[in-house]
This record gives C-alpha cells, sequence and structure tokens, in this order.
C-alpha cells in the first residue's frame, strides 16, 4: 500500500517536473570552462537569463574539442549544441566543412551606439563568414623577476627567449609549430614582414626548426594553456608563452613574482559560431542570444572579469575597472598601445593551408 | 555417389539402407534437425546482446575503420573533372586543357551552391599544401566567371591552377577508395614511381609504434615485477591484514586518472617532492635536480602506478586458489624455500600473470592522457597522434588508418600470446 502510494507520488512529480521543464527553453552554449566561461556567465549569460526568464542558459565546456565534436553530431544527425565558442582557426574550419551557419553581421548583429553598422565596427576582426567576433587574446610571454642566474637583468624582448646565456633556465613553449616558428624567425633575423614568405617554403621551415634547435633541450612544451602559469607559478620554468589572460590572473590575482613580455605578441580572436542545421526556433534563439551577448556594451562589460580585448572598435572606450580587484583594466589589454608596440597577427590563410605539412615537419623534429 | 561412399566407408551394408528414427525419418536426418533446433533456441536467447554488440560496438568501429580506405568525397564532389582528368598524362609535365577546365566549372559551380567545395578542399590539403585555400577562393569567384574558355580566367583567380602538382593530387586521390591513408601511417608517401619513404624529415609514425609497443612492455614488466610480491602478500595474509591492503590497493584504481597523474607531476617535476627531498638529504645539487618527467621516465613511472591494480587483481585471485598444501607437500618431500616457490607455486600463478600482462599491454598501448600530461616529447604514443587527428586536424582518414595499424598490432601480439603461452592458459580467478 505504502509503496503504491509513493509510487504514484513520484509519477505525479515526474509529470509536473516534465512540464515545468517543457515551458522552460534550455540552450547549451559551448565554452573553454575556467575564468573564462565564469567571465562570459557574468558579462552575457546572467544578464540574457534576467532579461529572458524562460530561458535556462546550460553550459558546457568543450571548446577544445568543438570541431570534432560538431562533426560527429552533424554526421550523426543529432546537433545538441546551440551556441558554440571557438578560436577563429577553427571557425574558419567549421565554417569549411559546413558545419557553421554563415552569418549576415549587419542583419544578424548589433549596431554600435552611434549607429556604425556591426561590419564596419568589427572591421577586419570578421575573417570568415560564419565567425562572430567577441575578444581580441594574445600569446604572449611571462617570466619570473626572481632568477638568481640573470644577475638582475630582465629580459625585453622575445629574442631573449632564445639567449641561453644570458637569461638561463627551462622555458615553456606551445607544442605546436604556430607561433613558435614565426618568433624563431624574427630572432634569426628575418624581417617580421617576410615570415611567411619564408615560412612558405621548406629551407624556411627547416631554418625555423634550427633556430629552436638550440633551446630544445630546455623547453617543456605546453599542450593546455594553464601548464605555463602552473609551471612559472612552480619555478618550474623561468620564462613560458601562455594566452595573456592567464599571465594576468597568475600576475595580479595570484600574486606570484611573475611579469609580462609583450615583445612580438601574436593576436588571435575568439568568438561565436552557431552550427549549421538547428531547428529555426533554435536557430532564433541563438541568433537573440548572440545579438545581445556581442552588443558594444556587453562586450565591453567582459573587460571586467578577464583581461581580452573587445572585438568591437565601440567597445574600447567602455572599457572599466576589473569587478573584484578595482584595477584598471586598460592597460592590460593585449591591444593597450604601450603593450602593443611589436605584434603579428595569426596569419588564417596561411595557416588553414600549411598547417598539416608543417605541423608534419614539426612532430618529427620534436621526435628526434 | 558420394553418400554411397561415406556410408560404406562407415562400414554399413549397402543393401540395408539408412539407420531409421521411431517416426520414419533417416536417424542422421532427424539428429541434425534436433541439433539444429538447439541451435536456434541458443542463439534466440543470447541474440539481444549479440544485437546490442553488433549494432552499439562492431557497427560504429566498422565504420571508422572503413574511412581509413574511402575516398568518396573526390569522385562525388568533381564528378565530371574526374573523367576528363582520365585522358590527362601527369608526365606530360603541363597542366590539363581546356576540357577539364570547363568540367571544373561546371563541378565547381554545383559545389559552391551547395557549400561543399571548401569540404574537399581540406579533404585534398591534407596531401598537398595550399589546395584548401585555393578552392575556397575559386569557389567564391566561379559565380561571376563568363562563357569560355575557362581555363585563363581559373589562372587568373589563382596561378596555382597552373601547378602540375595540383592536378596530380586531384587525379591520384579521384578514386572512391585509396590506399592513400595506410601509405601515410606507415611514413609513405606516392612518389614518381609508386609509393616510397617519406623524406627523412617527415618520418614519425613508425618511430611512435616502436616507441608505443617498447615503453608498454617496459611497462608490463614493471606491473609484474611491483605486482607479484603485493598479490603474494594479499593472498596469504591473514584475512584482516590483507582486507585493509587490499583497499589500499582499490583505493587509487577508484580515483581519477586526471587526479592521480598531476599528483604524479607534483611529485616528478624537477621542483617537486621527489627532487626538494634528494636536494634537502643532500644527494643532488641543487643545480642538478634530475629529470623525471617530460621524458619516457615520467610516463613509464605514472603509467606503471596507473595499470598496477589491473596486474594485482588479477594475480591475487589466482593465488588465492592455489592450494597452500602443494607448497606443503614440496617441502615435506625435501625442497627448500626457493625451490618450492619456484618449481610448485610459481608455475601455478603463470595464467594469472599472463591475464594481466594481456591486460596492462592491452590498455598500455592505447593510452594517451597520461603521456600527453608527463611524457613531454620523447614519452608520448602513437594514441596521441590519434587523438590528434582526429580533434585537432580532422584528418580522421589518417587516424582511422593509424587505428587499424594499432588493432593489427595488438592481433598480432595476441596470435604470439597464444602461440607461446596458449590463451587457455590465462585465468581472472577461480
Amino acid at each position: 500500500m505504502k509503496s503504491i502510494k509513493l509510487l504514484t507520488t513520484t509519477a505525479t512529480a515526474a509529470v509536473l517536473f516534465a512540464g515545468a521543464a517543457q515551458a522552460e527553453e534550455t540552450m547549451t552554449i559551448v565554452s573553454w570552462g575556467g575564468a573564462y566561461s565564469a567571465s562570459q556567465q557574468a558579462a552575457y549569460h546572467d544578464p540574457y537569463m534576467e532579461m529572458n526568464p524562460d530561458v535556462k542558459i546550460i553550459n558546457d565546456e568543450s571548446s577544445a574539442e568543438a570541431v570534432a565534436k560538431l562533426r560527429a553530431m552533424d554526421e550523426a544527425g543529432n546537433v545538441t549544441w546551440d551556441v558554440v565558442d571557438v578560436v577563429a582557426s577553427d571557425a574558419i574550419r567549421l565554417c569549411d566543412e559546413g558545419l557553421a551557419m554563415e552569418i549576415d553581421p549587419d542583419e544578424h548583429l548589433a549596431p554600435a551606439p552611434d549607429g556604425t553598422p556591426a561590419s564596419e565596427d568589427f572591421g577586419d576582426l570578421l575573417v570568415s563568414d560564419c565567425f562572430i567576433p567577441q575578444i581580441v587574446y594574445s600569446t604572449t610571454f611571462g617570466y619570473r623577476t626572481d632568477v638568481a642566474a640573470w644577475n638582475g637583468n630582465e629580459p625585453s624582448s622575445v629574442c631573449d627567449v632564445f639567449d641561453l646565456e644570458a637569461f638561463p633556465g627551462k622555458r615553456s613553449l606551445e607544442k605546436r609549430p604556430i607561433n613558435n616558428v614565426e618568433w624563431a624567425l624574427i630572432c634569426d633575423g628575418v624581417d617580421p614582414g617576410e615570415v611567411y614568405d619564408v615560412l612558405g617554403t621548406d629551407e624556411g621551415v627547416d631554418r625555423a626548426l634550427a633556430k629552436l634547435d638550440t633551446i630544445k633541450d630546455d623547453v617543456i612544451w605546453w599542450s593546455a594553456g594553464a601548464e605555463t602559469p602552473q609551471r612559472l607559478a612552480d619555478g618550474e620554468v623561468v620564462i613560458g608563452s601562455t594566452y595573456n589572460g592567464r599571465l594576468f590572473s597568475v600576475i595580479e590575482e595570484q600574486d606570484q613574482p611573475v611579469k609580462m613580455l609583450w615583445d612580438w605578441q601574436v593576436f588571435d580572436l575568439d568568438g561565436w559560431i552557431i552550427p549549421a542545421g538547428l531547428s529555426e526556433e533554435r536557430k532564433a534563439r541563438a541568433l537573440d542570444y548572440v545579438y545581445f551577448a556581442t552588443d558594444t556594451q556587453r562586450l565591453a562589460d567582459q573587460a571586467k572579469y578577464i583581461s581580452y580585448g573587445p572585438a568591437r572598435q565601440s567597445s574600447a572606450p567602455l572599457v572599466g575597472q576589473h569587478a573584484e580587484l578595482g584595477i584598471d583594466m586598460a592597460p592590460h589589454m593585449p591591444t593597450d598601445p604601450e603593450n602593443a608596440k611589436t605584434t603579428l597577427l595569426y596569419n588564417y590563410e596561411f595557416w588553414a593551408d600549411n598547417r598539416d605539412d608543417i605541423d608534419a615537419k614539426w612532430q618529427a623534429w620534436l621526435a628526434q | 555417389m558420394t553418400d554411397t561412399t561415406a556410408n560404406g566407408a562407415a562400414g554399413s551394408q549397402p543393401d540395408s539402407g539408412p539407420m531409421l528414427a521411431a517416426d520414419g525419418t533417416p536417424l542422421k536426418v532427424s539428429l541434425a534437425r534436433a541439433l539444429r533446433r538447439q541451435k536456434l533456441r541458443a542463439l534466440m536467447l543470447i541474440a539481444p546482446l549479440l544485437l546490442f554488440i553488433v549494432i552499439t560496438f562492431l557497427a560504429p568501429i566498422g565504420d571508422m575503420l572503413f574511412r581509413s580506405v574511402e575516398n568518396n568525397i573526390v569522385p562525388e564532389t568533381l564528378p565530371r573533372t574526374v573523367v576528363a582528368l582520365e585522358q590527362w598524362d601527369p608526365e606530360s609535365g603541363e597542366a590539363p586543357g581546356e576540357a577539364v577546365f570547363e568540367a571544373l566549372q561546371a563541378d565547381l559551380l554545383i559545389a559552391a551552391e551547395k557549400k561543399i567545395h571548401t569540404r574537399l578542399g581540406s579533404r585534398l590539403n591534407y596531401e598537398t599544401p595550399g589546395i584548401s585555400s585555393l578552392f575556397r577562393k575559386s569557389g567564391r569567384r566561379v559565380d561571376d566567371m563568363e562563357q569560355g574558355p575557362y581555363k585563363p580566367q581559373f589562372l587568373k583567380i589563382d596561378e596555382d591552377w597552373g601547378d602540375v602538382e595540383i592536378w596530380r593530387t586531384i587525379k591520384r586521390y579521384s578514386g572512391a577508395y585509396t590506399a592513400g591513408y595506410f601509405l601515410a601511417s606507415v611514413d609513405m608517401e606516392y612518389g614518381a614511381d609508386g609509393p616510397q619513404l617519406k623524406p627523412e624529415d617527415e618520418r614519425i609514425y613508425l618511430t611512435l609504434l616502436w616507441r608505443t609497443i617498447l615503453l608498454s612492455t617496459v611497462i608490463t614488466v614493471s606491473c609484474i615485477l611491483l605486482g607479484y610480491p603485493v598479490a603474494f602478500l594479499l593472498a596469504n595474509l591473514p584475512l584482516r591484514t590483507s582486507n585493509v591492503l587490499m583497499i589500499l590497493v582499490l583505493l587509487p584504481f577508484w580515483t581519477s586518472l586526471l587526479v592521480r597523474t598531476s599528483s604524479w607531476i607534483v611529485l616528478l617535476q624537477q621542483q617537486g617532492v621527489i627532487n626538494d627531498t634528494l636536494v634537502t638529504l643532500g644527494l643532488v645539487g641543487d643545480g642538478g635536480r634530475l629529470e623525471l618527467m617530460h621524458n619516457e621516465v615520467g610516463t613509464i613511472v605514472a603509467m606503471t602506478h596507473i595499470l598496477l591494480p589491473f596486474m594485482i587483481l588479477p594475480l591475487y585471485s589466482v593465488m588465492k586458489t592455489i592450494s597452500p598444501s602443494y607448497v606443503r607437500a614440496a617441502k615435506s618431500l625435501g625442497a627448500n624455500d626457493w625451490t618450492a616457490f619456484w618449481r610448485i607455486y610459481f608455475p601455478n600463478t603463470v595464467p594469472g600473470i599472463g591475464a594481466g600482462a594481456v591486460l596492462v599491454f592491452i590498455l598500455a598501448i592505447g593510452y594517451y592522457i597520461t603521456p600527453e600530461l608527463v611524457g613531454g616529447t620523447s614519452g608520448i604514443f602513437i594514441s596521441n597522434r590519434i587523438a590528434y587527428h582526429i580533434s585537432s586536424s580532422l584528418n580522421w582518414g589518417l587516424a582511422a588508418a593509424l587505428g587499424v595499424v594499432l588493432l593489427a598490432l595488438i592481433l598480432v601480439f595476441y596470435w604470439l600470446y597464444d602461440r607461446i603461452v596458449g590463451v587457455d592458459n590465462v585465468k581472472f580467478g577461480g
């Protein structure tokens, strides 16, 4: 008797719950996790859900495998994601594979407050037909300030990474050719404007690898962005490359004896794509979210929580102070003039064409 | 004819006919029918499981492996061009003529409409760098082309259309199936006269394959050496003590793989616990800290620890069943401790070692998270490359081919193992 009663109660509860779930629309947003997702939650998701109480945003931290997973979902005919945060090079690949929806910036994205259309406000950063830019980040170096063997000197150029005599110690570099070969060529005397012409030849790649060979024994390679900050904090390496936001967090939030080296930082973009093949209803919802989340104020808001530059020109003047630390964020942006004296922009077309080829040589070189 | 010979050979009298069952049918037929019914019933009982395995396990794996030869995308996206290219000889040293470009224009127009030309571009870019942007660029502008001739118009979009290499690649991969992925998976490529080894600075997979086998063997042997005494203690200590020990074995077994790997990073790194202790004890100088990770040492240590329970548990369950009276009997017949162990006890535990070794080796050969985190460059496995091609380069064909090679390798090892030890000689317990 008791069990029957329990059963009916559970069944009723289940029916009620299912009803409630139906009334509430869910939207799955995929991003990178950690501090980055937290900044999006505070700047975009929370205000959006406040404005649309019937929408519930579910976070999925799969951006690192987004391309492969989207392809698998597409082949299975069941795409469960609504909006996906990816780096620009992945957005280009998704667009090439037909896995992302094409966007018309002026139709789908908000104009700037002064009426400038979105296509002009984002400008050159619209690197693919499917890509909705969100932030500009950079891959750059951080170094420890307490290395005794450096006799009080501090590195001031990216070429100091290749100088084992003046700056001995372990280095942390990313386990892929992109960025490393560019820095190697610049420090081998190649004119920065001609780096990609040189890299386009077999001799150029060999030259870059030969330069990297000079420090190979002192390099610890990383594949996740969190590794270099951890190694710097542990004293496991004395200098290393990673995303500038990660270094900001080590320096300002965790107060470690680490400084930034902005010389020849490589700009890259991160933003949204909407998967192809969504139902009309889900597509409308995803577009509505993206329209809101990439307007001028929202992009400026995200910079309160993490030190990445907003992708809109109109957002830059609105960047304020860190939400908790209360420090000015502008000097910590990779795009700040003081930091951006020498910069490279990730060359999307070059790497889309040559990535597989150079990566094969890179892997063989690593394994030697 | 054969029937009578068979009957004759069986020794029955040729004129008495076959033996009959009670209902008049020949006994042989009736027996076969009964057996068939029994077999069918048995099959029906396992059918749900069989179906489940086929649908959720064999079919997806088969589908994935099939990608290692499948190449439909080229003939499907460029049907006319593929036919037109049959007339073209790459050895002529010149790009194909107008006929091919006319076909290309027609194909590309349809492909660009369906937005599949870029997909083909990424596929062919695995073989020759530069094709990806060539197709992306041309697809965008093929719409605005005027009436032929098309060749000059294509050359105007990008002069690479005049490059023989590009056309050679398209022609070579114009079939619905290709051996290209398998060639790449063993560091080979198509050369001027048939398959040849890649240039030395691009060879990687054979090295990785060999390293995967070597390190997996070292890990398996370390697991046997470390696991055997532990399993022996577990099986022979009084129950109360051995239960506590068992929990100590199982606890790490239940802990997340990532947590255990990260703990090894804390222990092994140059500023880590082990090095700090050695420096404090004065065994190594502060400048001479040992490199215990980001190399093969890190991979071997961390993976041996992670896979140890897979060795201890089968060993334990086999040792538990060995009666203590065997060793006692040996001793009573004059054997000393070592002889009794080596001649009597150890041979009884071989099935457990076999089971543990097979488990550990097969698990080790497919590992990739742990080598990725602690292996640096000299301690990574072939699985790390498979993961790269699945999730990063999207070259699923090559990933599938590498998977097939790995699978074939495991089957070869299994066959060798069967020849040397015997699969019947494997025991997971009682």
